[in-house]
This record gives C-alpha cells, sequence and structure tokens, in this order.
C-alpha cells in the first residue's frame, strides 16, 4: 500500500505480522488484538506498531502509547469520520508518536487527516490506482486557511484576525 | 448584517475551486460516483427525480438586496426564472445542470453566499429566530451567536463525517420562534438566575424524521466564552459514539435516547473538562467583532403610532385585512416587521419568481434598511419598516401578487417538494397544500378560523415538519396509492410538543374534508379567544379523533355497501 504525507510518497519502514518474533524485522505493525503479546515478546531494538480498528477507547491506546512507535487507525469506509476523533483524542491527551490514517479514506479527506492529528495516510490500492499522489497534494493545499483552531492549522483564521487586531493596537499605542 | 472580511473571502473562493476540480475529477473518474456524492451533498447539491436540486445556504436566513438579486440571476441563467425557500431558511433551484454549478457558486460569492454543508452528514445551515433585532420579548439577538458557529462549522476537519446530518438553531427570545427544541442541538440565549450573566441554555437531540423527539436540556447554563468547546464536546461524543449501523438510527437524538440524557450529559461534561477552552473558543474580541454587524440599523425617532397608517387602515378595508395578518410588532417605536407571504392561494408553498426576488429586493432596499429574512414558515419578512410607509409597501406586493394576507392562519402551510421533485419522496405535498389551501380561501373564515399551522411532508423524512403542525400531513404510499396520515396537536413553540395519530391513513382527495371537520370540532368547542392549538390541549385529541375515525369508518363502508 502506498504511504504519504505532506510532502508526497514516502517509504514505509514498517512491515504487517500477527505474531513478532526476531524474524519479523527491525518495525512491525500488529493488530491491536495481538498488541499485548508483541509487545511483551519483542526484542530490545524492535520497534512495535499497531493497526486499530476506529472504535477502540482511546484510554486502553494511552496506556500503551510510550511502547507504541506508530499508531494506524483504520477508515472502513470514507464516510465513516469516527478516525478523525479517535486521532483527535489521542492527541489531545498528550500522544506524541506517529499517527497514520489507512483504508478507504480518499484524496479530498487527507487535510482533514492533518488537521486532525495525523502524519500521513496509507489509503488503499485501489482508491490510489483513481488518485494519485498529485490528487492528494493537491488537496492538502486547497483551502489555505479554516476557521477551527488548535487543529493544527498555525495560520488559522481566528488567530489571523486576532493577530491584526493585536498589530492594529500596538500601532495605536504608539 | 454580517460581512465577509479578506478571510471569508478567500475561504469561499477556495472553496469553489475546490468544487470544481472535485466536479472536473468526478467527469475524468478519478472520483467514484459514491465518492463524488458526499462531497456534492456537502456543497448542496442533490440528484432529485428529474434533475439535480441546488441549495444555496441563507445563513440565519438573512440576505441583503444585492444578495436577493442576485438569486434572481441564478433563476434566470441558470433555473427556470424561479425559486424555492425552504424550512431551513435556505433557497433551492431544482433544474441546475452539473456542469453550471461551478459557475452559478462563482456568482454567489460574488455576493458572498455559497452553498457549504447545506446536505450531507455534516453541520448544516445554522438558523435563527427570524424576528432576530425586532422581538420585543428579544433578550439578544442571536444572529451573532449563529454567524459564530457557521464560521467554526464550515469544513470542520473532524465533523465532516458525522453519522448523520446535523443541525444548530439558535434564539434569544422568550418565544421560541426557531424551534430550538427539534435539532440535533438548540441554544437559548438566557441570563443566569444569580449573576445575571448572559449564557446558553443548550438542548440535545431534537428532532423529527421518523422518530420525532423534544430535545433534552444537557446544560442549563453555558457561559458564553465556553460555546466552541463545549459544541466540540457535543459533536465529538456524537462523531464516536453515534449509531452508523443503520441510517435511521444515526441521528443524535438515537444516541441520546438509546444511553440517556444522563449518560450523554456524563459523556459531554467528561470530553469538555479535558479541553483547553481558550485554544479552542473564539476570543471575545472576535466575539465583538462579529456582533459589531448586528447593530440595530439608524432608525428614524418616530412617534409610536403613525397617523398615516392608522388612516389607511381606516379608509382600506384589505389593507386592514392583511396587516392585521402579516404585520408583526417591532419594539422600536413607529417601525414593523412585515411578513410577504409566499402562500399565495393554490400556488406551491415558498415558491417565489426572479420578478417578485427583484421587487423584494427593491422594496427591502428602500423600506428596510436593505436587509430581508427568510423565515422557516417558508415566507420572507421586512424587518425594519415605518408604519408610515406600509400602505406604500402593500400596494407594490399587491401588484406582484404578494399580498396574500395569512401569516400564520390556516393557508400558512409549510410543505416539503414532495413528490413532485424529491427523489425521497412517496407522496405529494404540494398539490395537497394547494387544495387545503383553496379550501379554506375565504378571507373571513381563515380570520375566523385564527392562528393554525398545518404542515405537510411527502415521506417520513419530515423536512415539512409536520410532526409539529398542529396539523400534520404526512404522505406515504400504500399499494402503490398516496395515502395522507394526520395528527394533531404538534407545536414547534417553546411549548414544543409532538402531534399525536388520528386513526388510519386516507386518500388524497379526502384530504380537505377530513382537516375541515377538525376545524369544525375546533370552532364548536372553543372558548372565548382561544386558538386552534390550546383547544386542542383542552379538551384533548379525542373529540378530534371520533370524528375523523367515524367518517373514516364510513367512507370504508361504501365500496361494500355499493357491492351489496
Amino acid at each position: 500500500m502506498p504511504l504519504l504525507d505532506r510532502k508526497g510518497l514516502k517509504q514505509n519502514p514498517f512491515v504487517r505480522a500477527e505474531v513478532v518474533d526476531e524474524t519479523a524485522g527491525p518495525n512491525v505493525i500488529v493488530p491491536w488484538a495481538q498488541v499485548q503479546a508483541a509487545l511483551a515478546a519483542r526484542a530490545k531494538d524492535q520497534q512495535i506498531g499497531v493497526d486499530l480498528p476506529n472504535n477502540v477507547a482511546y484510554g486502553d491506546v494511552l496506556a500503551l502509547a510510550d511502547q507504541l512507535a506508530l499508531v494506524t487507525i483504520d477508515f472502513p469506509a470514507f464516510t465513516d469520520g469516527r478516525a478523525f476523533t479517535l486521532a483527535r483524542r489521542l492527541r489531545n491527551n498528550g500522544f506524541q508518536g506517529v499517527l497514520r490514517a489507512r483504508g478507504n479514506l480518499i484524496a479530498d479527506q487527507f487535510p482533514y487527516a492533518f488537521a486532525c492529528g495525523f502524519d500521513e495516510v496509507e489509503p488503499s490500492e485501489a482508491v490510489y490506482a483513481r488518485q494519485p499522489e498529485e490528487q492528494w497534494l493537491a488537496a492538502a493545499g486547497r483551502i489555505t486557511h479554516t476557521y477551527q483552531r488548535n487543529y493544527g492549522d498555525a495560520g488559522n483564521i481566528l488567530d489571523q484576525r486576532r493577530a491584526a487586531r493585536l498589530a492594529k493596537e500596538q500601532a495605536h499605542d504608539k | 448584517m454580517y460581512r465577509y472580511d479578506q478571510f471569508d473571502e478567500r475561504f469561499v473562493r477556495e472553496r469553489v475551486a475546490q468544487f470544481r476540480a472535485q466536479v472536473k475529477r468526478r467527469l475524468d473518474g478519478s472520483l467514484s460516483d459514491d465518492e463524488f456524492k458526499p462531497l456534492r451533498l456537502m456543497n448542496g447539491l442533490y440528484l432529485q427525480l428529474h434533475a439535480y436540486m441546488l441549495r444555496i445556504a441563507v445563513p440565519y436566513g438573512t440576505l441583503a438586496s444585492r444578495q436577493l438579486r442576485q438569486l434572481a440571476l441564478i433563476a434566470d441563467r441558470y433555473d427556470r426564472g424561479y425559486g424555492h425557500f425552504t424550512t431551513r431558511q435556505n433557497m433551492q433551484f431544482n433544474w441546475a445542470k452539473l456542469r453550471d454549478v461551478p459557475d452559478i457558486l462563482g456568482l454567489l460569492a460574488d455576493v458572498e453566499m455559497h452553498c457549504i454543508q447545506t446536505s450531507g452528514n455534516c453541520i448544516r445551515n445554522v438558523t435563527a429566530d427570524h424576528f432576530a433585532g425586532v422581538a420585543a420579548d428579544e433578550l439578544e439577538d442571536p444572529r451573532p451567536t449563529a454567524e459564530l458557529i457557521r464560521q467554526w462549522s464550515s469544513l470542520h476537519p473532524e465533523f465532516s463525517f458525522l453519522p448523520r446530518k446535523f443541525k444548530i438553531a439558535v434564539t434569544g427570545a422568550e418565544h421560541d420562534r426557531a424551534a430550538v427544541k427539534v435539532h440535533d442541538i438548540g441554544l437559548r440565549i438566557l441570563r443566569h438566575p444569580d449573576t445575571g450573566e448572559t449564557g446558553y441554555e443548550v438542548i440535545v437531540g431534537g428532532g423529527l424524521g421518523r422518530t420525532p423527539y423534544v430535545g433534552k436540556v444537557v446544560r442549563e447554563f453555558l457561559p458564553r466564552r465556553d460555546l466552541l468547546a463545549y459544541l466540540e464536546a457535543i459533536v465529538r461524543v456524537y462523531n464516536a459514539d453515534g449509531r452508523r449501523d443503520n441510517k435511521f438510527k444515526a441521528r443524535i437524538k438515537i444516541l441520546v435516547h438509546e444511553i440517556g440524557t444522563e449518560e450523554f450529559r456524563r459523556r459531554v461534561e467528561e470530553e469538555f473538562a479535558q479541553l483547553d477552552g481558550p485554544t479552542i473558543n473564539a476570543d471575545p474580541e472576535e466575539v465583538a467583532r462579529i456582533a459589531a454587524y448586528f447593530a440595530p440599523p439608524a432608525y428614524e425617532k418616530l412617534p409610536a403610532k403613525s397617523n398615516a397608517y392608522e388612516a389607511h387602515r381606516a379608509a382600506n378595508p384589505a389593507f386592514a385585512t392583511w396587516a392585521d395578518a402579516n404585520v408583526f410588532p417591532h419594539r422600536v417605536p413607529g417601525y414593523a416587521a412585515l411578513t410577504i407571504s409566499l402562500k399565495a392561494i393554490g400556488e406551491a408553498p415558498g415558491d417565489i419568481s426572479s420578478e417578485q426576488m427583484r421587487l423584494v429586493a427593491d422594496l427591502a432596499e428602500k423600506y428596510s434598511f436593505d436587509e430581508l429574512r427568510v423565515t422557516h414558515m417558508q415566507n420572507v419578512v421586512l424587518a425594519h419598516v415605518r408604519q408610515a410607509d406600509l400602505f406604500a409597501v402593500w400596494q407594490k406586493l399587491c401588484e406582484a401578487g404578494l399580498a396574500t394576507p395569512n401569516v400564520g392562519l390556516i393557508t400558512d402551510i409549510i410543505a416539503c417538494p414532495g413528490l413532485d421533485y424529491c427523489a425521497l419522496a412517496t407522496a405529494r405535498s404540494i398539490p395537497i397544500a394547494q387544495a387545503l389551501s383553496k379550501r379554506f380561501a375565504d378571507q373571513a373564515r381563515q380570520k375566523e378560523i385564527g392562528p393554525l399551522g398545518i404542515k405537510i411532508s411527502g415521506c417520513i423524512n419530515a423536512c415539512g415538519h409536520h410532526h409539529i403542525g398542529n396539523i400534520g400531513i404526512l404522505g406515504l404510499e400504500k399499494n402503490g396509492v398516496e395515502n395522507y396520515q394526520i395528527t394533531l396537536g404538534g407545536d414547534a413553540t417553546e411549548n414544543a410538543a409532538i402531534g399525536g395519530h388520528l386513526g388510519p391513513g386516507i386518500d388524497a382527495k379526502d384530504v380537505p374534508d377530513a382537516i375541515e371537520r377538525l376545524v369544525d370540532v375546533y370552532l364548536a368547542q372553543r372558548e372565548d379567544g382561544e386558538i386552534f392549538i390550546d383547544t386542542v390541549r383542552r379538551i384533548g385529541v379525542t373529540p378530534f379523533k371520533e370524528v375523523f375515525v367515524a367518517k373514516t369508518h364510513a367512507k370504508s363502508k361504501e365500496p361494500e355497501n355499493a357491492v351489496a
């Protein structure tokens, strides 16, 4: 599956496995159901990632956050927006690791994924065949700024208005 | 009214370009039909029975004259010379072509308008009291709050793929003209009983559709500064926990109902407590910036009563009749708010021709500070007219066929587009409205009956709000024939109530007789000065039901008798 971030296609250092042992490689993604076993079995230098469904209790993930190098959240259908909320909740509660959106999301959702705290996206082959890299990158830049504060957009409209107001006040003070 | 700044302007222009690219990507196959559908819906574009329908946002129903003129131009150039005002205070065009839509959006952007989130499983156009800034019972103008929410909800990264559509309404008055109790979120601006500070009562989980509920109070008093963070908490809980297994159980009202108000409140408050309010909420200065656009216009100092107005009333009974029905008192002495009825006898409710749009725009410019309102009753309001000018306005309206004196009366019927246009409909609505309007056309009789709201939906989705009609009519399909269920006792106001069924459904041709019989029960039973809904409350549904069922039963016996 292709992997993209804000700059475009990138190498995926992780492989997926059901069970972790020394043959699994240095960077392994396991299903959520196997994560406890994987963390117990991993070698010292092995990085563990986990594939989450979109309806996991975020507290359960946060409890393991320090040990996880990567968390991916599934989009079973692009119309199912739960992964956006799960990502937000993980970020709001201090998750610092890499967050990846995975599955059936479409290029038009690329900027939403970043805004909600994802770092990268792993779309399905079928979608990517119709929507190649340039469509994802174009979608990311279509709306330069939106109205929501605290969604990763440093130049969001409310903050820009505040900055303009403060600049005006300062000019007035001088 | 609100005006775009450079940021709003850029945002809407970029949105037009984004949709243009999405249309192109649909046509070249990059987007599948299934993928394009929610994207076009979030831009107000539906595929209807005969053509695309484009729904244009009229945020909280406020329009400037130049905006209505632009809608007239679009109606002439891209539609069939008319538009249709909806129960969400929006305008719909029923004959748009997909290839024209990006250009229409460009024309809308030229006058600070858009189609953002007029459909789709996202936060829809925010509605508000159409007498905002006018009504004497208003504590605060709800429109700055509605505008703040409009901006916050636009292209929200987290809340654009919700389980189902999400509707928010705001009122700042004692008397609820915005139906806040039947919205996903209803906000009522109120004063804290102890501190006197203004804030919001937050009502969640109201709604119509196939399972109607009156909303529950989730927060009795929310400080004004916390609004956006609290909304974020509510919608986040809904996005995570709302049902997605069944489209008909996906609205927030079902979640609130299934887990209970207490548990829902607990989840929202838990989420809200985790949020860092100041990083989310708008600054008080930003709220004030928006509010400044809704400052009262430059009213003249006038005597409370206009002699000219009184003289015209005395000399012209037709004018007096119209004024009695269509004029609403204004809190500023010498002014009045007037409702232009789009319910001419025998016409489709809410329809307006491009010529009429231009006339109304001209009247607003000349007589009402260049501003109009669209009501959820599908009428148009000129909010600030000098009483002395009412006669001149009325004369102009008469010439254009817009002086129907029936606001709030039995022929001021709400109806969805129904099977004449809508792909979801199971029955026609407009012909039922037309037949009832003709049946009760007599002005003296309408006045005698007094305030009575009939609301008609052409399917269970209830776009015509039949549940909250004093008399509600729901069109269904039974064995290939249109069949109409009648409900009684619904109320859209602060006394919100869902109407009760009267009995088995009836044929289209029997609807006017059935409604007439209900009205007769009321006329026979009412006490002095009692309006329809109050009589229903006092005597209950039973006397109405008896008459309704007796007649329906008699009718169903007829074929058997005929055979015998």
